[in-house]
Formats: C-alpha cells, sequence, structure tokens
C-alpha cells in the first residue's frame, strides 16, 4: 500500500481548485487533499465571508462532481434531511388496491418507490461521487448534529422499514460552521478541521483580481489594502471576500482610477452594512484616505 | 491501515512515532482533547503528506488533531516547542553542534547591508531567507557583544538595531519611502530571532530550557491591568457571538409546548383529515432587559479590565442593556459603550468621565444600592434581569442589605459575579453572605469558563460541565 505510486499531491490539489476559480492557501490544500486521500468529512470554520462555501463548490467544480447542498437552520429535522415516506403516495396505494391483504400493502408501501429521498440520502444513494455541503452545521441543534454521526462516519443511513443504505461512491464531505456555537466533540472527531480567516494580502489581491480580471493592478493593491483597513477596525459585521469582489466591480463599473475620499464615500456601502459600522468607518478610514490621496504639499 | 492497538511501526523513521504520541500527551496535558481516533488519523494523514515540508507536515497534524481554533493556538504553541525542542534535545544528546559554518560571514557583513537584506527578505516573506538573515543578523549583533542572553530582550535589541517596524518608513538617506513591512511578517522574522537565539543558547549551554506549561503563561485570563487587553479580547469576542445566537437556540422544539391548532388542522389535510401530526406553537425567547452594575474599585482592580470586556461584549449581544459602574457612587454609562466601539477608548472615557471619581475611593456598596434604587427603580420590573460585578468589600461600611433586597424584589432576577474565589467570600470585610441570600445565583468569576456557565444560565440554559 505504502508503494503505490501517489497519483495525487498536495499541490495537484491546489492547482486544480485553482483552475476551479479558488485560490487556496497552503492549509486548506491540503486538508481538501487529505479529506480525498482518506475519505474523510472537512469541517470548515472561520468568520462569515472568507470562502468556506465556496470550498465546497470548488471542490465540486475541480473534482467535476455534482454539488449536494443542504443548508442547515434551527428546526431543520430528519424529515427535510434524510428522507420522507411519501404520504400521498402511500394513501393513494392503499385506496387503489382495496382487495390485497395488509401484509402485502405494508411491504409494498414502505418500499423505495415510496421514500423521498432528501439531500443527505441524495448523497449516499447516489450512483457517482459527490460534492456533499452541509452548510452552517451550527445552526442546528444537537439532536441534528447527532443524526450526522452515522452519516459521517459510516457513510450509511439507517431506515427502519428499509434496513441501512449504504453508500456506493465515496462522497466528498464539508461541513461549514461560523463557529456561533461549539460543537460536539464526537462530530468534531469525526472530521478533518479547517480554520480559514482572511487571507493576506497578496492572496486577496489574486482572489479580487481573478474575478475581477480588467481591474488594474494598482488599483486591486490599494482596494485590498483599504479593506484590510476597515477589517482592523472593530466592526460588527467586518468586509468579506465576496465584498471585496463586489466593490472591485463597483469600482470599475463607476470607472474609478484610484480609490480617493469621494469614490470611498460613494461605494462604501458595498463593503460595509451596518449603520453604526459606517460611521466608524468613515470616520476612520476615510480621513485617512484624503491624506493617502493628496499628501499635504 | 492503521491497527487498533496503535500506529503502525513502520509508520516512518524510527522515533517518529512515540515523538509523535509524546505531543498528543503533552496536548492533552494543556487540555487538548485529542482521542485515540485523533492520534490515528494523524497517522494515516502523515501516511498522505511529504514529511519534508515542514508546513504539510504541521497542517495535516493540525488538521486531524486540533479542532478548534483555541486548539489551534495551543497546538501552533507546543508544536514549535516540541518539535523544535525534539530535534535539539537530540542534538544535545548526541553532541551534535553546528560550529563553524553556522554564522559565516556574520562578521564580515556590514550592518546597513544586512538591514537592507533583513528588510527585503521581509517583505517577500520568504522564510527560509529570513531564517538565513537571522541567524546572521545574530552573529553581527553577537560580534558588537551586546547580547544579554535572555532571548526576549535580545529579540527586541536586534529588531531595534535593524531598525525595523510596521508600517512604511523613510528611508535614511531620503531617496524616498522604503516599501512598508507587514505586521505579521515582521512577527515572523522576529519568530525566527527567537528560535535562532534559543538553538544559539541551547548549543552554548547544551541543556534544555525548562518547559512551563501553558496554562499559566498563556491563557488564563489578565490577572493585572498591564496584561494584554487584546487576549481579554480574543475569548470576549468568541463569546459575543454564542451570546448572540444564545436565545435563538431555545427557540428550538422543546418540551412543554403549546399545540398550534390551526397549523395542526392544517397538517391534517394530508392525512385526510385526521391530525396525525400536532404542530406546536415555536417557543418565543425570553428578551432579557438587563442591569449591570460593574466595581471598578482598587480592591477589583485585577479583574475589573475583565469585568469590563464583559460589559463590552454584553452590549453588543442584548439590545435593552444598560451599565453602570460605581465605586463610592453610581454612575451609569450606557452612553458610552452605545457611541464608542473601541474597547480601549470605552475603558479611558469610562475612567476619565464615568463620574466615579470619588473622594475615598473605596466602595460603598450600601450608598450604591440606595442610589440604584432611587434613581431606577420604576424602570425594574419582573422581566428584568439585574447583574452585579463586584467582590461585596464595603471597607467595613454600612451594608445596607435591606435595600439590595428591595432590588431584588423589583427585578426578575438579580445575579452577582464575584471576581473572588468562593474560599475567601465573607473573610475580612466581605459580605457577601448578606447579599447572596437575595440573589438568584451567586458565582465566582474570573475566567471565560465560568463566565460561559453564567451566561448559559441567563440564557435560560443549563450550565455548562467543566
Amino acid at each position: 500500500m505504502a508503494d503505490a505510486p501517489q497519483s495525487g499531491t498536495v499541490a495537484e490539489t491546489r492547482q486544480a481548485l485553482a483552475s476551479a476559480g479558488y485560490l487556496a492557501d497552503e492549509p486548506a490544500a491540503l486538508v481538501s487533499f487529505l479529506a480525498q486521500r482518506l475519505g474523510k468529512p472537512i469541517l470548515v470554520e472561520g468568520p462569515a465571508g472568507v470562502g468556506k462555501t465556496e470550498l465546497a463548490k470548488a471542490l465540486a467544480r475541480a473534482g467535476e462532481r455534482e454539488l449536494i447542498r443542504l443548508q442547515c437552520y434551527e428546526g431543520l429535522d430528519e424529515a427535510k434531511a434524510l428522507y420522507e415516506w411519501n404520504y400521498r403516495k402511500q394513501l393513494l396505494r392503499i385506496q387503489a388496491g382495496g382487495e390485497s391483504g395488509w401484509d402485502e400493502v405494508h411491504d409494498d408501501i414502505f418500499s423505495e418507490e415510496f421514500l423521498l429521498e432528501r439531500p443527505l440520502m441524495q448523497a449516499i444513494a447516489s450512483e457517482q461521487p459527490v460534492v456533499l455541503l452541509i452548510d452552517e452545521i451550527d445552526k442546528t441543534d444537537q439532536e441534528f448534529e447527532a443524526m450526522l454521526l452515522e452519516l459521517l462516519s459510516d457513510f450509511q443511513i439507517t431506515i427502519p422499514e428499509l434496513g441501512q443504505v449504504s453508500a456506493t461512491t465515496m462522497p466528498t464531505v464539508v461541513l461549514t460552521s461560523n463557529n456561533s456555537r461549539e460543537l460536539t466533540e464526537a462530530l468534531k472527531r469525526r472530521c478533518l478541521y479547517l480554520w480559514l480567516d482572511y487571507p493576506e494580502l497578496e492572496r486577496e489581491m489574486e482572489i479580487v483580481r481573478l474575478h475581477a480580471p480588467e481591474l488594474p493592478e494598482a488599483l486591486a493593491r490599494r482596494l485590498v489594502e483599504v479593506v484590510r483597513m476597515v477589517r482592523s477596525l472593530d466592526l460588527k459585521k467586518p468586509p468579506s471576500i465576496a465584498e471585496s469582489i463586489d466593490w472591485a466591480r463597483t469600482l470599475l463599473l463607476m470607472g474609478a482610477e484610484d480609490i480617493d475620499r469621494d469614490t470611498f464615500e460613494q461605494s462604501m456601502s458595498i463593503i460595509v452594512k451596518h449603520r453604526t459600522d459606517i460611521d466608524l468607518v468613515a470616520e476612520r478610514v476615510g480621513v485617512k484616505l484624503a491624506d493617502a490621496v493628496r499628501p499635504p504639499a | 491501515m492503521p491497527t487498533p492497538y496503535g500506529p503502525r511501526p513502520e509508520a516512518g523513521p524510527p522515533g517518529l512515532a512515540p515523538k509523535l504520541l509524546g505531543f498528543c500527551e503533552e496536548l492533552r496535558s494543556e487540555g487538548v482533547a485529542v482521542g485515540t481516533s485523533e492520534i490515528l488519523d494523524a497517522f494515516a494523514a502523515l501516511d498522505e503528506v511529504p514529511w519534508t515540508s515542514q508546513e504539510d507536515f504541521r497542517e495535516a497534524l493540525a488538521a486531524t488533531i486540533a479542532k478548534s481554533q483555541e486548539d489551534r493556538r495551543v497546538f501552533e504553541l507546543l508544536f514549535e516547542r516540541w518539535f523544535f525542542r525534539a530535534a535539539e534535545a537530540e542534538a544535545v544528546e548526541r553532541g551534535i553542534g553546528e560550529e563553524g559554518q553556522r554564522y559565516e560571514g556574520g562578521e564580515r557583513l556590514d550592518i546597513d547591508e544586512l538591514r537592507e537584506q533583513v528588510r527585503q527578505a521581509i517583505v517577500a516573506g520568504d522564510d527560509g531567507e529570513m531564517r538565513d538573515l537571522a541567524r546572521l543578523a545574530i552573529a553581527a549583533f553577537g560580534r558588537q557583544g551586546e547580547g544579554s542572553g535572555v532571548v526576549g530582550v535580545d529579540v527586541q535589541r536586534i529588531r531595534r538595531t535593524l531598525e525595523l517596524s510596521a508600517g512604511a518608513q523613510q528611508a535614511q538617506d531620503g531617496a524616498g519611502e522604503l516599501p512598508p513591512i507587514d505586521r505579521d511578517q515582521l512577527n515572523r522574522f522576529e519568530r525566527h530571532l527567537r528560535r535562532e537565539l534559543e538553538r544559539d543558547l541551547i548549543e552554548r549551554t547544551e541543556t534544555l530550557p525548562p518547559s512551563r506549561p501553558l496554562a499559566e503563561l498563556d491563557r488564563a485570563l489578565p490577572t493585572s491591568p498591564t496584561q494584554d487587553l487584546a487576549a481579554v479580547h480574543r475569548a470576549v469576542s468568541q463569546m459575543k457571538r454564542r451570546l448572540a445566537t444564545l436565545g435563538h437556540e431555545q427557540r428550538g422544539r422543546r418540551r412543554g409546548r403549546t399545540v398550534d391548532v390551526r397549523r395542526t388542522m392544517r397538517a391534517s389535510l394530508e392525512t385526510g383529515g385526521v391530525p396525525m401530526h400536532l404542530r406546536y406553537r415555536p417557543k418565543r425567547p425570553r428578551r432579557p432587559e438587563i442591569y449591570v452594575l460593574c466595581d471598578v474599585s482598587t480592591s477589583v482592580t485585577s479583574a475589573s479590565v475583565f469585568f469590563l470586556s464583559v460589559l463590552h461584549a454584553l452590549h453588543d449581544s442584548f439590545r435593552k442593556l444598560r451599565s453602570f459602574v460605581f465605586i463610592e457612587r453610581i454612575s451609569e454609562v450606557t452612553e458610552v459603550f452605545e457611541h464608542e466601539r473601541d474597547f480601549r477608548e470605552i475603558a479611558k472615557r469610562i475612567s476619565s468621565e464615568g463620574g466615579v471619581a470619588d473622594v475615598s475611593g473605596y466602595t460603598d456598596y450600601g450608598r450604591v444600592w440606595l442610589e440604584f434604587l432611587t434613581e431606577i427603580s420604576d424602570d425594574l420590573d419582573p422581566r428584568s434581569t439585574v447583574i452585579v460585578l463586584g467582590d461585596a468589600r464595603t471597607n467595613g461600611r454600612e451594608p445596607h442589605a435591606e435595600v439590595f433586597a428591595q432590588v431584588a424584589e423589583r427585578a426578575g432576577r438579580l445575579f452577582w459575579l464575584n471576581p473572588e474565589p468562593r474560599l475567601y467570600w465573607n473573610y475580612g470585610d466581605s459580605v457577601m453572605a448578606a447579599y447572596e441570600r437575595h440573589c438568584d445565583g451567586a458565582f465566582e468569576c474570573w475566567t471565560t469558563r465560568h463566565l460561559e456557565n453564567f451566561v448559559n444560565i441567563v440564557a435560560g440554559g443549563v450550565p455548562a460541565s467543566d
């Protein structure tokens, strides 16, 4: 086993992600690589808007796999996440087959034909390997997490009436969390852990330029610097990478050549979206910009 | 496949497996929950990555072992120490040194030239280059005979000699601006410096410095105001998010629900009019009105930084929150928190204009209750929660417990957070017992864990287990 040629390396994974439009940093590439090699789920945590969900999408694109997404929310239950019996159809079946015996009907209505597959079930039952994205797992309650355990460690689901359904192909599972509550130890134990943070200046610049290629380099650098400056303030909602990209596109549309005070104040609402934050940013960053652009003679 | 009995013997060069296990053992002793399954995962992961790259090696270990940001921080600190020490211990044991070649060129190098090179390496962010230059710098520095023998001091001296500081700088000859240095990059260079200095020290003394448990150094909350504010803030910012979502969690399905007749009837249509699935009304979370009273006198100096940051965090999370600080008299600081988001600024404004500049500087709890009661007794109702942060040391003055009882009676709930261990309560001038009788709960509180426990209770949950 150890002698088997290594089909992929971390660098290749990184390359594949990059060609799918996702510039992964070293840890992200390594964890994605390990997840595929070891068949373990990835638990991605980090502040909002650093590309946690995007990582899953990129993995799907890079591996040419289908992406199955389960968006978590409070009160999400098995019927919405795993499977549900199609009782309307079951009722119809009972009413239609009037003369057949109960046993027969009973066996019949609890067959796969009457099963409504929900995302988790879909991912397990799929013929092709898929990427399963369980988004914002921290929004659900602990009971739901417990339910996931069987799925995540053995890639199987037990349906009382049908028995176990095991995965035929190994799905790549990505769980994301905004860290709004502590996840259970049991869940973490089954996952590889990846903490995504705001990228470093150079990498964020690359990302912005990848998504807004027409933006001149000097302007992109300026933009990222300003965004970092904004992030360093204690804001209610610091600007995400997606917002940097949006801002870059806005600047393109505005035909701005430099980020000076006017441009900034006009387009600030793209990156700052809270009233008190806007006041703070205008006060702190806006002033600095004026100084930087027109240095006192 | 790894066997259930532990790592395969051929899992790597001899000696690594025990080293890794030792590392995990050390992590455990720092309170990181490393299970056997994690260790097995770590070994499986190491099968997949090239060990020659330190980065890959570390990340692979981190991804399998450190499963939260807090764990990751401990992991980073220990990884440096453990694997660095492991290499050094081996070297000391076998008597290997890097004499002669290590500081090649260090003696000849001009300090200005070195300065320029270091700057370039830092801006470029090349780790290997930085490391080599760190060695050169240490050698050049040592030649000047200024080594103090204390690593931390030397790092700062070298940094100053090289005139490195974050941000843009004017070149000395006035030839325009030098490329700005990123703070992170500079920190990286300092880490290299520190490492090389430690390595040097070990080589000279041929012993390893004693390892201190991190818990004492690094993870306890500041006990004196001179300690880093950022540490408190980091801890509290984590909690901030928890607090913000705590209310929501309770909204899920719980016992003691009421049936929503309309939705049940509607759902029954799916089952032919038979109400097979009951629908419940969602439970509305309690929207607490919170009053916080915070002691800022000298007897709680050590805790007041912590308390103020708690106040800060609370303000971000609860809309209906009024806060007060007191020493001898009470004064409301809700405004300050609402208009200022920067914690340092808040601390400054409270001390300068909080209106607590008292004559004696000694806490007068009795007077505080009287004032609190007259000022806001009309606003207190059964929905309000009062939280007192203080040590209940009255300096021998009248405690006015009966007034406190009135406050407790009007408010729905009253909690007391005491920065002293329970053992010290009621010793000396502490009158905790007199007040505790009227509280819905009194807690020791000087770490974030205590605080989280308390927060869970306020939000209606159960206390987290240790």
